[in-house]
């Protein structure tokens, strides 16, 4: 209940500002705000079927819902049924199922690899240590003393040990950035083969200079130094083929989304294809427009106008021929004269028009709006203190002014719940205080933008799927298609490979150029 | 019923007109082979560098002699006029002491197929 308190409070605030507007379209205009972003997780979960007011809204249907904040909302509505205020649809079910269920089995699998990886770390490192200081411990008396050679190595092994620990913490120590369905092959490679490495030089240690005590100490220093390169080779090693290998581009992504063909192409190197998926998602988050699915409510239509236009029934009885019913309906279908085209033409324009036209009052209204409020420069906020504002009262005092033309633009390009007013308030007083212009303000309400801009309550992707017919630890290969699937929408995603390209030279004289003049005169005799 | 195109040869005679001082056949030529034969938008084939006629003056001694737009002059008084520059064309057929012209011209006809004619 403190949620709703809350935007009770932004109401409250904003029908002061606006004191000029009617009851009826207070209320009008209330029910596109979207407080949803006090809500965290509980965003678009809950559905109030009501009888609209004497305003028509649009943007009212499926899924937006509404808490009646206004004092008159009792009065106005005619019948208010349906659910309680708290219902959830059948989608958010399985999409809430599906994040506990993630949640919990694959951290230990992650964490697991990090305290291994760690250990062996630990482990390789005091290796070289333990190899010089194990004779001084245990027979102390019996080591040849060696003088400035052996001081010598010391020091080249504490700089060498000191490089190996700014490289390792350089490269592996980072933040895990993704969570991937199978391990890394080539880190594996790697962890393997140091802990063989460091294994058969504590083997060879254990036999030849523990068992037998050699005291010449000046090889058992160099063996430990030689430990020590071949660490930083490994450690080379690692750098090429984990971070330096798929830097050359090799390969072309075409990735598509499902719902509406938006498409990018990328450039990779040499990946395994789990790799490439996360390069393309994180991608994905600052190319892709939003996804929108009210924008995808008129295709929808149409498809279903299409569908019921034909009804086939079975007057045979059982024994049908069930494809071709199917190829009849088709045929049948392609033959019937449709004007669905011709609607389609003629509402694309129109929506076209009225886009336009509630453009340009939206950015009439904020350049008037902007007019209003100046800076104030030093010397004089010292004159006159009473006026004073902050960012965010200025905001707050020029906001009435544009925020129904802003409203009705959101509402015709289906934005609406994308933007609640607080976060509107915020952006224009953070435009405010950058000295920014009404167009750099109106930029990102304009057009939609990619899916980093919003909230994350409003982002429809955040569990992936990787779906693949080749396994996800298998190289790109040209023509491999992969598809990334989350809950409303996927990606498909196509390789292919950059072509082999033969340059060849030509040489060209600079004294080469010559041109000649072509004329056609025509002359009366 | 199809069309079409041959050229024959024709043999013109222009009497020249004193218009002032200087005597005027009433037609202007184009072409030669210091020219650019693409630009001649009446030879059938664009490398041809020959002299044609593209104007003649309404009324004019060219006219009245039968000289047509579109002729390609083969030959002014016994000159060959196929592999001559334009200023030479120009002079070999304003020769002062000159009143008679007589061209060998070679002109393009289109002529529906003989087989419409006879059916019809």
């Amino acid at each position: 209940m403190s949620a709703a308190m809350d935007t009770e409070s932004t109401y409250s605030g904003y029908s002061h500002y606006s004191g000029h507007s009617k009851k009826a379209h207070r209320q009008g205009r209330d029910r596109h705000k979207s407080p949803r972003s006090k809500d965290g997780s509980r965003s678009e979960k809950s559905v109030t079927i009501q009888t609209p007011p004497a305003e028509p809204l649009l943007g009212n249907d499926a899924s937006r819902a509404e808490e009646g904040q206004d004092d008159n909302w009792g009065e106005t509505t005619t019948a208010i049924t349906g659910t309680s205020e708290h219902s959830i649809s059948q989608e958010d079910i399985a999409r809430i199922s599906k994040d506990l269920e993630d949640s919990v089995g694959l951290d230990c699998k992650r964490y697991l690899g990090l305290t291994v990886a760690a250990v062996l770390g630990l482990l390789v490192f005091l290796t070289p240590i333990a190899f010089i200081l194990l004779p001084q411990i245990l027979w102390r008396d019996d080591l040849e003393p060696c003088g400035t050679v052996c001081e010598g190595l010391f020091i080249s092994v504490a700089f060498k040990l000191l490089i190996l620990l700014i490289g390792t913490w350089a490269l592996f120590f980072r933040q895990p950035k993704a969570d991937l369905p199978r391990v890394f092959v080539f880190r594996a490679l790697l962890l393997v083969l140091i802990f063989l490495f460091v294994f058969s030089y504590w083997l060879f240690y254990g036999v030849r200079i523990l068992d037998s005590k050699d005291t010449n100490y000046q090889g058992i220093v160099q063996y430990a130094v030689s430990l020590v390169d071949a660490l930083l080779f490994i450690h080379y090693l690692a750098i090429v083929l984990l971070e330096l290998r798929q830097l050359q581009p090799t390969f072309t992504v075409k990735v598509v989304r499902s719902t509406d063909g938006e498409s990018r192409y990328y450039s990779l190197g040499h990946l395994s294809i789990q790799r490439a998926a996360l390069v393309v998602l994180e991608n994905y988050y600052r190319d892709f427009t939003v996804y929108n699915p009210a924008l995808l409510t008129a295709s929808k239509s149409r498809a279903a106008k299409h569908m019921a236009g034909l009804k086939v029934y079975n007057v045979d009885g059982p024994g049908n021929n069930a494809s071709g019913q199917s190829r009849a309906m088709i045929a049948a279908a392609a033959r019937r004269r449709d004007s669905s085209h011709n609607e389609l033409y003629y509402e694309e324009a129109d929506h076209e028009r009225r886009v336009r036209k509630r453009r340009a009052r939206l950015v009439v209204a904020v350049e008037e709006a902007f007019t209003h409020i100046k800076r104030l420069q030093a010397e004089e906020q010292q004159k006159a203190p009473g006026e004073m504002m902050d960012p965010r009262e200025a905001a707050q005092a020029i906001f009435p002014s544009m925020a129904r033309a802003l409203q009705k633009y959101l509402r015709t390009t289906r934005q609406q719940q994308y933007h609640s007013m607080e976060s509107i308030l915020q952006h224009l007083s953070f435009c405010i205080t950058n000295n920014m212009t009404p167009k750099a303000f109106l930029e990102r309400y304009l057009n939609p933008g990619p899916t980093l801009q919003y909230d994350r309550d409003r982002w429809f992707s955040k569990q992936w799927t990787l779906v693949s017919e080749e396994a996800v630890t298998s190289g790109l290969q040209d023509g491999v298609v992969f598809v990334l699937k989350c809950l409303d929408f996927s990606l498909v995603v196509n390789v292919k490979k950059i072509p082999f390209i033969k340059l060849s030279e030509e040489f060209i004289d600079p004294k080469s150029h010559k041109f000649v003049l072509r004329l056609q005169s025509e002359t009366s005799v | 019923s199809y069309l079409f195109s041959f050229s024959f040869q024709q043999r013109i005679e222009i009497h020249k007109l004193r218009q002032g001082d200087n005597l005027i056949l009433g037609f202007s030529i184009g072409g030669g082979i210091d020219q650019d034969p693409t630009q001649n938008p009446f030879s059938e084939d664009k490398t041809d560098k020959g002299i044609y006629v593209t104007r003649v003056t309404e009324g004019g001694p060219a006219e009245v002699a039968g000289l047509q737009i579109g002729d390609k002059i083969m030959q002014v008084n016994g000159w060959d006029m196929t592999m001559v520059t334009h200023d030479q064309a120009r002079k070999r057929l304003t020769k002062r002491n000159e009143e008679v012209v007589r061209l060998l011209v070679t002109r393009q006809s289109l002529q529906k197929a003989v087989q419409q004619s006879m059916m019809s």
